[in-house]
């Protein structure tokens, strides 16, 4: 077991160093570089030089990329070009901001996803089913700013409930905290439930209609240990990529959401630094976003493989 | 098909043979109506795409325009007509690159095998092992906001997907009987491709463009509306929810009406997808999204 999930932690390295590259490679082909960016259109020859000696650019791609890359892992994310202030105290005043309304998020989708994904299941081609699939078929269709600006219009501006900005400071108790961020989560919540739900089910229906199961079954196992001992390890590895996939929505349902409703976290400054062509601050909020994601699949992975047997063992 | 019953069947039966749902009919003569939209807009616009009609921004509904003014006194219903076609047009064509780029290098895999097969597999992995969305962003960021870029762009990210989806296709279908027989009788590789393989993942095939297509509309419209898609003054739906969200306090609904334009278009694309998937298939649209 430890040696296939060494293996797999292997190749969750070697996907970071790819995105690292990817990341590190569609900023650099562009034509022209960023002492350009930084001087525009009235730059002179002598300043481009002089400019390009002073940040380095004038060495080989290759040799910048490792640069970047061990700068990168001293936790040395860069300067931004905008504001001139090191790139890892921009983000630390808004991690927590972006980690708050994801967490809040999952911990709302993922446990009634489960649920009505189950329900789903077990109900399949029943009436609740149809119905859920009809909706969520519909949910999957309507973009998030749809949703969150329904949610505004009605919550916030007609009804004065709830708040449309989600700016909030330390110092806010935890009823205008909750005031402030409701709208938010839900919006992300919903974006993220329809596909969470659908990949329950299936994965549900998969496990419940395997000859295995049906096998345990007619040997007359207790309803109890059918459920526990055979059909949940195998059950729990799909739930986890689903979890660990749905991260992968979450992060575009986290743009839209936090400019919908002017949360300064961590994707408004991906999304201001794309707009400025801020290169280290896309670079460096890119990188973050990735890695996340690809350890997250990664920590998916590695407890599918100690939940279920049947994948401890190469094919 | 080649039930000699269904030729001698009278016309009227055209309808009945397509199995048609009430879900079907809606979202088709949803999709229908802004179809000619897009073809007749020009036409039926009262005022110009960027035309300032009103002294007043944010007008209510019936004033100024039949659908209000927004941010800047403009026709919120000129511009959706306008934007019907930005929004369309722009949509078809990424969806149409990541197709080209998708089915060829998906077939080529398919029956090429080896080496090639390996190298573009992994390479889509890689892809894929990182949020489109973000992938995207990072494009944009470097080669700044443009019509061409942004169309390439995500058709490049969406194609991703249609290459998995057809190189599975070409699998499939290039061990099957037929396929062999034609091997065997000594068809070269191009008349195989064009001759055995295409036709015979037609209609899957059909099903994902359609389910791209939607994503493709989604995903314009959310880079739109970070304002890093379609630029004013041209007209886009996604770009008309961005200019106008601040009128949304003070009562307009000019950001809320393309907004649910928006959603009609693709949850409208998504059932008729779904149809034509369970009528081909058997099986609904949501079981291909789940896989």
């Amino acid at each position: 077991m430890y040696r296939i999930i060494l293996t797999r932690l292997g190749q969750g390295l070697l996907t970071l160093l790819l995105a690292s590259i990817i990341i590190f490679g569609a900023t650099e082909i562009l034509p022209g570089d960023v002492a350009e960016a930084i001087l525009g259109q009235s730059r002179t020859e002598e300043a481009l030089a002089a400019l390009r000696e002073e940040m380095g650019l004038n060495r080989p791609a290759v040799v910048r990329y490792f640069d970047w890359l061990g700068g990168l892992l001293q936790g040395d994310l860069g300067t931004s070009l905008a504001t001139k202030r090191p790139v890892a105290d921009m983000i630390e005043s808004r991690m927590w901001n972006t980690l708050r309304l994801a967490l809040l998020a999952a911990a709302i989708s993922v446990p009634l996803s489960l649920a009505l994904g189950l329900w789903s299941a077990m109900r399949a081609g029943g009436k609740v089913d149809k119905t859920l699939a009809m909706t969520t078929l519909a949910m999957i269709a309507v973009p998030e700013f749809f949703i969150g600006l329904i949610l505004m219009k009605v919550f916030a501006v007609e009804l004065k409930w709830l708040s449309a900005s989600a700016n909030t400071r330390p110092t806010t108790s935890l009823w205008q905290n909750f005031v402030a961020l409701a709208l938010p989560v839900a919006t992300l919540s919903f974006a993220v439930l329809a596909h969470m739900m659908r990949m329950t089910r299936s994965s549900v229906i998969n496990i419940f209609t395997s000859p295995y199961i049906e096998m345990a079954a007619l040997k007359g196992l207790p309803k109890r240990r059918l459920v526990v001992r055979h059909a949940l390890p195998n059950a729990l590895s799909p739930i986890f990529t689903v979890i660990a996939l749905n991260l992968s929505y979450m992060v575009s349902g986290v743009i839209i959401v936090e400019t919908v409703f002017g949360v300064p976290g961590l994707t408004r400054l991906l999304v201001d630094g794309v707009t400025l062509r801020d290169i280290p601050l896309i670079q460096a909020c890119a990188m973050i976003f990735g890695s996340v994601y690809i350890l997250l699949n990664l920590l998916a992975d590695v407890l599918s493989i100690m939940a279920n047997p049947r994948l401890r063992y190469p094919k | 098909m080649s039930d000699a019953a269904e030729f001698t069947k009278p016309r009227a039966s055209v309808f009945a043979g397509l199995r048609l749902t009430w879900t079907a009919v809606i979202a088709g003569g949803v999709l229908l109506f802004w179809l000619a939209l897009a073809l007749f807009g020009p036409w039926l616009a009262p005022h110009g795409e960027a035309e300032i009609i009103s002294g007043t921004t944010f007008a209510p509904l019936g004033e100024g325009g039949f659908l209000g003014t927004d941010k800047l006194g403009r026709d919120v219903l000129s511009r959706l007509i306008y934007g019907v076609r930005t929004t369309l047009l722009l949509a078809l064509i990424t969806t149409v690159i990541s197709f080209g780029i998708g089915v060829t290098l998906g077939f080529a895999a398919a029956i090429l095998k080896g080496w090639f097969d390996i190298v573009v597999s992994r390479i889509v992995e890689a892809f894929m092992a990182f949020p489109s969305t973000l992938l995207a962003l990072v494009v944009i960021g470097a080669f700044g906001t443009s019509i061409t870029v942004l169309v390439l762009t995500v058709g490049l990210v969406l194609s991703t997907s249609v290459f998995r989806v057809s190189r599975a296709l070409g699998y499939d279908i290039g061990v099957m009987d037929f396929v062999e027989a034609a091997r065997a009788r000594g068809e070269g590789t191009w008349w195989i491709l064009t001759r055995e393989i295409l036709p015979n993942s037609m209609a899957p095939l059909i099903a994902e463009f359609g389910l791209r297509f939607t994503f493709s509309i989604l995903f314009l419209s959310g880079l739109s509306f970070l304002g890093l898609g379609v630029q004013e003054p041209a007209a886009d739906w996604g770009l008309m929810v961005q200019e106008n969200v601040g009128g949304l306090f003070l009562g307009s609904s000019a950001a809320l009406i393309p907004a649910a334009c928006i959603a009609s278009l693709t949850v409208s694309m998504n059932l008729l997808v779904d149809w034509f998937q369970q009528r081909q298939q058997g099986e609904t649209v949501l079981e291909k999204i789940d896989q």
